[in-house]
């Protein structure tokens, strides 16, 4: 599976508070969630950001809280997929159970600008910036995990008899 | 090679003779915990699972701790989702307002974890009770509801960073002292993905407070634990809170350490974290003129009965600047009860402070001392991201419960030696 979509390009540690501020934990829907998206850095993003676009940050993202709120505000927000030096790992943890995919490339990470066009292909690892023409291998999933997001996260990886 | 004290455990719960760092185990779990923000969404998954209920009853932690007493119609909601799961399941562990406290001061206390124990729960600071020689680990919500279903856990084993303790504190200087400096040395992802172990003799001269409080903050060094080795003093704490028999484990003495920290604690002075990353750290002597507005001791940090103690002490006969707030929040009701038998309730009023019933409120922003645009907060807390206790454009610096009650009698980030004692 391959997603293109334009960059959002934050810088390291960034925390769940910022991600999704805990004075909208009051609601675990889904849709509310999205609608303060990275409101805490990025007051404007929730305006500008399109189905398909790509987060992508340096180290450490999605440090702090353990809130899946985070993850899922990203993917109710329309993200295709996180790319990040390094993540936190309950964030990492909880956006493979919610099924958001989260790539770690630093070396992608040095080349994407804000607003580049990026395309991700999940199969292979492989992320290509269009402006700058480069391409950059990130490790792919091992395959529990492939099958885990293939079958829409955790609980129906569960379901059909994983982790039995 | 031999095997860390994380790695024993996670061994025995696989049921396996070894593991090594990186290997993914499937583990079994003496607890799952949530709370009235995580539990809800893990509610909402649990169906999807597709199992019959859960998967022992007695082995389920709820806690409505975050944002209750209700703060608005919306918490409310979600506090009365997680009640009608609980009742409907039989939760044995469900904590009503009343007899709930903050969870990672509460679990311990009713005897819900045990040495050599393996905890998930569906908040951040779940690694606290490493302190008591467990394994703990904060997950999220979909985590959560999958252990509620099957009782498991899939992990990777970590690495470990040691930490080799000497020394005794000095006076007004505490275990979130010895953390925060730690976090400094090593940056907020200095541990990402592996254990933080601590050795040495300085250990026993840690009261289980202390402990309690320094693996609580692990996770601001983005480890998946932090642990301390099960000596008399922790067995002493387990003997009167626990029924359960303490699993010793022991590191092996070739464990591999990716590093070795040697932390004398003799050296460890007061240390403040700045906004907004709690490895910016200064020490006391550093901080320069730092007004503030407002105070709070308590969480799941540092809101034990000897940080109350240690409160009492620097504000004993003083008050309160005038320009400040300054908000107490005992974790628990048998904490709240001994700080009130112990007369610390009225050095604490008498001096000007607000005490409140058990609540997770301020530290994330939730209520109960939401700051405003341009506020400064000194917080016992762990978290001083941008906006985590309220505006946006407000600060928290975290400190001790010493410099917390110094600063609230000052006004201005303050060391506690500075103060006379009454």
């Amino acid at each position: 599976m391959k997603v293109v979509g334009s960059t959002f390009r934050y810088g390291d540690n960034v925390d769940t508070d910022v991600i999704i501020p805990a004075r909208y934990l009051n609601t675990s829907n889904h849709a509310e969630l999205a609608l303060h998206c990275m409101e805490d850095i990025d007051a404007t993003f929730k305006d500008k950001v399109q189905r398909g676009d790509i987060i992508v940050a340096d180290a450490n993202f999605g440090c702090g809280s353990s809130r899946e709120h985070a993850p899922i505000a990203i993917k109710e927000s329309g993200v295709s997929c996180v790319i990040a030096r390094s993540f936190a790992r309950i964030f990492y943890r909880n956006s493979i159970n919610i099924g958001l995919p989260i790539l770690e490339c630093p070396e992608a990470c040095e080349d994407i600008k804000a607003g580049d066009r990026v395309t991700v292909d999940f199969a292979t690892g492989l992320i290509t910036n269009e402006r700058s023409g480069k391409s950059f291998q990130s490790e792919p999933f091992p395959p529990f995990m492939q099958e885990l997001m293939a079958q829409g996260g955790l609980a129906a990886y569960v379901a059909q008899g994983g982790l039995a | 090679m031999g095997m860390t004290m994380t790695q024993k455990i996670l061994a025995k719960a696989a049921g396996k003779e070894e593991v090594r760092p990186g290997e993914l185990i499937m583990a079994n779990l003496d607890l799952v915990l949530g709370n009235d923000i995580t539990a809800p969404v893990a509610i909402n998954e649990f169906p999807k699972f597709k199992k019959d209920g859960v998967f022992d009853k007695e082995k389920i932690a709820l806690v409505p701790d975050h944002f209750t007493p209700n703060k608005d119609i919306k918490a409310a909601q979600q506090a009365k989702a997680m009640r009608e799961f609980a009742h409907e399941h039989e939760i044995t562990n469900y904590f009503e307002v009343g007899q709930m406290g903050i969870e990672h001061a509460l679990l311990p206390e009713q005897g819900l974890v045990g040495a050599g124990e393996v905890v998930i729960g569906a908040d951040s600071h779940t690694c606290t009770y490493g302190a008591i020689g467990a394994f703990s680990t904060g997950v999220g919500s979909t985590d959560m509801a999958s252990g509620m279903a099957t009782g498991k856990a899939w992990f990777k084993v970590p690495s470990a960073l040691k930490f080799n303790l000497t020394g005794k504190l000095n006076k007004h200087v505490s275990g979130k002292d010895v953390i925060l400096h730690i976090i400094g040395l090593i940056g907020v992802d200095g541990a990402l993905y592996q254990s933080m172990e601590y050795t040495g003799e300085g250990v026993k001269n840690l009261s289980i407070d202390d402990r309690f409080t320094i693996a609580n903050m692990a996770i601001e060094a983005g480890a998946k634990n932090g642990i301390f080795p099960v000596d008399e003093i922790t067995l002493e704490y387990l003997q009167e809170h626990c029924p359960r028999t303490p699993q010793i484990f022991e590191a092996d003495g070739d464990a591999e350490y990716e590093a070795t920290y040697d932390i004398d604690l003799s050296a460890i002075k007061s240390t403040v974290s700045f906004p907004h990353l709690p490895s910016n750290t200064k020490t006391i002597d550093t901080v320069g003129e730092v007004k503030i507005d407002q105070v709070v001791i308590g969480s799941c940090t540092n809101g034990r009965i000897s940080d109350l103690r240690q409160a009492a002490a620097v504000l004993k006969g003083k008050k309160v600047a005038p320009w400040v707030r300054a908000l107490i929040f005992p974790a628990t009701q048998k904490i709240w009860k001994q700080a009130m038998s112990e007369g610390l309730f009225e050095i604490f009023v008498d001096a000007g402070c607000a005490v409140s019933t058990p609540t997770c409120g301020p530290c994330l922003g939730g209520h109960m001392g939401i700051l405003a645009e341009g506020e400064r907060a000194v917080s016992t807390t762990n978290r001083n991201f941008v906006g985590r206790m309220g505006h946006p454009k407000s600060e928290v610096y975290l400190a001790s419960p010493a410099v917390a009650a110094a600063s609230a009698v000052t006004g201005y980030i303050s060391d506690p030696n500075a103060i006379e004692e009454a």
